[in-house]
């Protein structure tokens, strides 16, 4: 049996209650693994690690973190139970300093902050010397890198990033997901959410694909990768119904 | 001119208090909070009441502080104000305005707040009386600073002025050096990735309506301390303040703290032009200037 780190049971959940977005969904995410979420527009792909992290609420269904039911976890108690969420857009506080928003992110960092903050600097050496400067004055890139600096900055078991990739260029994009997948090394397990579906099959371990707010396909990502069906979902064309 | 330039200056530092506190609450909550110069009546009526509690208990706090006429024990009433102020504005928010705002309607956030204006307002008169009342009946004499051109200025007033720069300056401490403070503006820019941080958004509610509540108190009783406490303070300050406001540009503190000054000033020399019948129209004339040319005032942050 494989560890499980996550295990999202035939959830429903969206922003509203009487709509929802996500229709029976479930995902397992196997600990130290990079695991990807994929899908047209609209699938339910970012709302998914949101009813995860306790952004939206779940209507039925289970959220297992190991033996830990944390279905409708308050945001706020995420980083306590081990997990971390980067959000798509908005990540940083641009207002604030980049050493403000680290330290910000690592004041629930119990035993030695200090220590914490020099080894994310050393990770993160982009950071380094812009400490003082406005986060808002970072590129797109770089912000990126403060996001999941900021996520990883309590030693969390889980990350949870919503398509870090996103509006950057082709180059900055690589570097992060390449940066996510170096995270696995070190026993931290990822879910990602993607849109660039190249790039996320070939880096992830485990695949699922989303639409319509349902499971679709989901499998080793290197056995999706020359699937003709996900192309057809990718391109439009005919959709698989759910359970096929 | 001096003399208006230093009224002003004295009269922006009420503001500045009162617009620091608004600035926070509307930022975080997403409303225009018209009850809020209301705290500033039942802080410098919470004061009176405590005043003659402690000028009662013992003689030596009835006594004036040096030259100024505030006592040991208005000036102790002053920080139990600050706290009465504080639990007042988180009571009004558990009792009125979570309950709008669960419903996720900000325009009756905005209506509620009306009305609670106006019940705060008449309670107080009830209560009080529509009389005005004083810290102190006793007569300071102003301290001459120059005879010409004549420049006046009553030891209240600089001990007000002291302590607003005092609070200011604590406030930027705590703002730029301490977690806590990055805390505050991380919620005041974005909730939802304060709350990812780690950040109770429910306690931090609290922590903004009391510290709001707090800063309200003191300005309501320099208000008091520098001219009289009557049940309409809120309603004459409501509109000074929110131009102080929009004038920092909504959700800075030191925009708030700055406003309440330039507010101050600009009142107090329109004197020199205008007619002194027309002064309360300054705060409108401010409010539309800043609008119109710099939407989101001096130091408006962005927020998400």
């Amino acid at each position: 049996m494989p560890d499980i780190a996550l295990d999202v049971q035939h959830v429903t959940a969206g922003y509203v209650p009487d709509l929802p977005i996500l229709h029976d969904v479930s995902i397992q995410v196997v600990r130290g693994t990079v695991t990807v979420i994929i899908g047209p527009n609209g699938a339910g792909k970012s709302t998914l690690v949101k009813a995860v992290a306790g952004l939206l609420p779940v209507s039925s269904g289970t959220i297992l973190q190991g033996v830990d039911d944390i279905t409708n976890i308050r945001p706020d108690q995420m980083a306590a139970h081990g997990i971390a969420y980067v959000p798509q857009s908005d990540n940083i506080f641009r207002n604030l300093t980049i050493g403000q928003n680290l330290d910000l992110a690592l004041r629930r960092e119990k035993v030695d902050k200090a220590a914490r903050r020099a080894e994310l600097l050393v990770q993160f050496p982009v950071l380094a010397d812009k400490l003082t400067e406005k986060a808002g004055a970072l590129s797109g890139g770089q912000r990126q890198f403060l996001a999941v600096a900021m996520a990883l900055a309590t030693r969390p078991q889980l990350i949870l990033m919503d398509e870090p990739s996103a509006g950057l260029a082709p180059k900055a994009a690589e570097e992060v997901l390449e940066m996510a997948r170096a995270l696995t090394e070190t026993g931290t397990t990822i879910l990602l959410v993607e849109q660039n579906v190249n790039q996320a099959l070939r880096l992830a371990d485990q695949c699922y694909i989303l639409a319509e707010g349902r499971n679709q396909i989901d499998g080793k990502a290197t056995d999706l990768l020359g699937n003709s069906v996900v192309a057809d979902i990718y391109l439009g064309g005919k959709r698989m119904r759910a359970g096929a | 001119m001096i003399q208006h330039l230093l009224d002003g200056i004295l009269v922006g530092a009420v503001l500045s208090l009162g617009a620091a506190g608004l600035t926070m609450v509307m930022h975080m909550l997403r409303f225009a909070n018209f009850s809020h110069a209301e705290l500033l009546s039942i802080g410098a009526y919470s004061a009176l009441v405590f005043d003659a509690l402690f000028k009662g208990i013992s003689p030596v706090l009835a006594a004036q502080i040096g030259l100024l006429s505030m006592t040991g024990a208005l000036a102790l009433s002053m920080v139990f104000s600050m706290v009465i102020t504080g639990i007042s504005a988180v009571i009004f928010d558990k009792l009125i305005f979570r309950r709008v705002r669960e419903r996720g309607e900000e325009l009756s956030m905005v209506f509620a707040s009306f009305g609670l204006a106006l019940i705060i307002r008449n309670a107080i008169g009830l209560i009080f009386g529509l009389q005005t009342k004083l810290y102190s009946q006793d007569i300071v004499f102003a301290t001459v600073l120059s005879r010409d051109p004549l420049v006046l200025v009553k030891p209240d007033q600089m001990a007000t002025l002291g302590i607003t720069l005092a609070i200011i300056l604590l406030l930027h401490l705590n703002l730029s050096r301490t977690t806590f403070g990055y805390a505050l503006r991380a919620v005041a820019e974005n909730p939802s990735l304060a709350q990812v941080n780690g950040i109770n958004l429910q306690r931090m509610i609290v922590v903004v309506w009391v510290l709001g509540g707090g800063l309200a108190a003191l300005a309501g009783v320099f208000y008091g301390l520098n001219n009289q406490i009557t049940p309409v303070i809120g309603r004459d300050l409501v509109l000074p303040i929110f131009a102080a406001t929009i004038v920092g540009g909504i959700g800075s503190i030191y925009g708030a703290l700055l406003g309440g000054f330039v507010v101050g000033i600009a009142a107090n020399l329109a004197v020199m032009v205008l007619p002194s019948g027309y002064s309360p129209s300054i705060p409108f004339l401010i409010i539309i200037a800043v609008l119109l040319i710099r939407p989101n005032g001096l130091f408006g942050e962005e927020r998400t």
